[in-house]
């Protein structure tokens, strides 16, 4: 059966987050002969709205209000609202990210649906949709069916892949007037963080610090490594503990859970607790003195040695190759 | 002030998960209140020793959470609510938002505080769920929570970014880590525990059905991922190693 599905595309800094390009695939597998439709929210966006195209959409809405401009989860609210209620779609798929995980539930909950959270695959098996997800940070893996009804997803970043670009495509962009009202939460400020660049959960390269970087200062060693390779930092609980780096940065069970193409374990014992959020990580490479680490067992290759050595070198060796 | 905290009893976050015939295998594991729901009991008990009112700490599960709610209540709540919600089969979010709908509809609430997720399911949907069912706003993500003349200013995690946000009561917060440093219970604080009102509902008192509270999403399977195996530890001087390394990268995983 063909379906209609929206997707919710999301732009950061003027540019789409590679999650929307990546929903979208989802969106087309899942719509198979049916209908995907873009959604674009906020502030003079819709000279973006062909890019969803190119990656599978067939044709998007753009909703542009003074009122989008930053997230608030009654202004997307009432915005997606408007959009279902004009479309009566079959599905909706966001990326799993602070606003997908924000204002998914609260529609979900307004329109009395089901909603999949932190997708990380999709399969259509006739009439079903049936979505894969971690359980326990990914210690386990669920499958989940929708039972009926519209029905929500969030996809988690980095996991299905987007369709290629194709900029021989091409499809309807127009834009759907809605009243934004009533925001009850107010923005007062944003403080962006200027310590790295590449948000964690989309990071395709991740160096991760623990309690062998013994201090603060010395993440600057792994700041240098992730710039060369175009990643971000993450650290273990113990380092957030020891208040070597904020706990935006912690991996694992109570933190984040990422997946990235490479993860670059450095100075991390390996707990079970830490592993947990990021033992899916494409390829692992470990670095730790102790040959006994746990970190070496769920690690695709391991260097044991003092990482005070090893990074530097590491760093000038990547430099040399990526140049 | 009324302060209300919703938790889950979940698996420590130490236990190793086993699964026989499609279910979590729960013989001898450790449970503990789900550890982002700590920070909320935690900024609960330290606004109502600001602002003065109540704490009640609410569960949606089985008998066995009276354990975490006592941990709650030792730690300083003033109350707790146990809804008892073995009757729905097939229950997922949807189900748990209906039920704490149900229980909150006649309440008189300032705040809900609740964990930013659950280390368990990892959905995080029942607290922006539960809020747009009462009507009230939501903030997810807190770091930290102020309130003054009934409104609560909050700083939020936003993937590494920090907004300040200003909303009104009343509110459903949940709290993310770097929040607060939860205590542990105390001793006497153990012992008040044990005398403090514990109240165990079921959905008939509720007035709610069981299909009222059926699940909208089934799962049809559970499995562990493949066990990954140990790899490959370089050797030699670690000039060569940290070459090796370099290049294994990029020839063999291909992913620089």
């Amino acid at each position: 059966m063909s379906k209609k599905v929206l997707v919710i595309g999301e732009v950061r800094d003027g540019d789409f987050r590679n999650v929307s390009f990546e929903a979208t695939a989802a969106a087309r597998e899942v719509a198979a002969d049916g209908e995907v439709v873009g959604v674009l929210l906020g502030e003079n966006v819709s000279s973006l709205a062909n890019e969803l195209i190119y990656y599978g959409a067939d044709r998007v809405l753009t909703v542009e209000s003074d009122k989008l401009a930053n997230y608030t989860p009654e202004g997307y609210a009432q915005a997606i609202q408007e959009v279902v209620d004009q479309e009566d779609p079959d599905g909706i798929i966001l990326g799993h990210t602070a606003i997908g995980r924000d204002v998914a539930p609260k529609l979900a909950a307004r329109f009395k649906s089901g909603l999949v959270s932190d997708a990380v695959s999709l399969e259509v098996a006739g009439d079903e949709v049936i979505f894969t997800r971690p359980i326990y940070s990914g210690k386990a893996f669920e499958k989940i069916v929708v039972q009926d009804g519209l029905t929500f997803a969030t996809i988690r970043p980095n996991n299905i892949a987007a369709l290629e670009k194709d900029e021989s495509r091409s499809g309807e962009v127009a834009s759907v007037q809605v009243d934004i009202t009533d925001l009850k939460t107010v923005i007062k400020e944003v403080v962006k963080n200027t310590t790295s660049g590449v948000d964690l959960s989309e990071a395709s390269v991740i160096v991760a610090g623990g309690r062998g970087l013994k201090d603060a200062d010395n993440f600057k060693l792994l700041d240098e490594l992730a710039e060369v390779l175009g990643g971000a930092v993450g650290a273990s609980r113990g380092a957030c503990d020891a208040e070597y780096c904020d706990y935006a940065l912690q991996i694992g069970q109570t933190g984040k859970v990422v997946t990235p193409d490479l993860y670059i374990a450095v100075g991390i014992s390996g707990a079970i607790q830490h592993v947990a959020g990021m033992s899916n990580s494409k390829v692992i490479v470990a670095i730790n003195k102790d040959p006994e680490a746990e970190i070496f067992q769920i690690a695709d290759y391991g260097i044991v040695g003092d990482l005070f050595d090893v990074v530097p070198k590491l760093t000038e060796e990547f430099k040399k190759v990526l140049v | 002030m009324n302060i209300y905290v919703i938790m889950k009893r979940t698996f420590d976050t130490e236990e190793k998960i086993q699964i026989e015939n499609g279910e979590i295998v729960d013989d001898g594991a450790e449970y503990i209140i789900n550890p982002y729901d700590e920070y909320a009991v935690e900024e609960a008990i330290q606004l109502r020793d600001e602002h003065g009112g109540e704490v009640t700490v609410v569960t949606v599960g089985d008998e066995e959470a009276e354990k975490e709610l006592r941990t709650a209540l030792a730690m300083g709540a003033d109350k707790a609510v146990l809804i008892e919600d073995e009757d729905v089969e097939e229950g997922d979010q949807y189900s748990t938002q209906t039920i704490l709908g149900a229980y909150f509809e006649d309440k008189e609430v300032d705040i809900i505080l609740g964990g930013n997720v659950a280390v368990d399911g990892g959905s995080g949907q029942v607290g922006p769920r539960l809020a747009e069912q009462l009507g009230i706003s939501h903030v997810t993500s807190v770091v930290k929570l102020e309130i003054q003349d009934g409104k609560a200013t909050v700083e939020k995690d936003v993937e590494g970014d920090m907004e300040v946000i200003e909303v009104d009561l009343p509110v459903l917060i949940t709290a993310q880590q770097g929040l607060n440093e939860p205590r542990y219970p105390s001793l006497p604080g153990i012992m008040k525990a044990k005398k403090k009102p514990l109240e165990t509902l079921d959905l008939d008192d509720l007035d709610l059905d069981e299909e009222d509270a059926e699940g909208k999403t089934k799962t049809v399977e559970r499995y562990l991922p493949p066990a990954k195996e140990a790899g490959k530890i370089l050797d030699g001087e670690l000039d060569d190693q940290v070459n090796e390394l370099v290049s294994l990268l990029k020839t063999e995983a291909k992913v620089i």
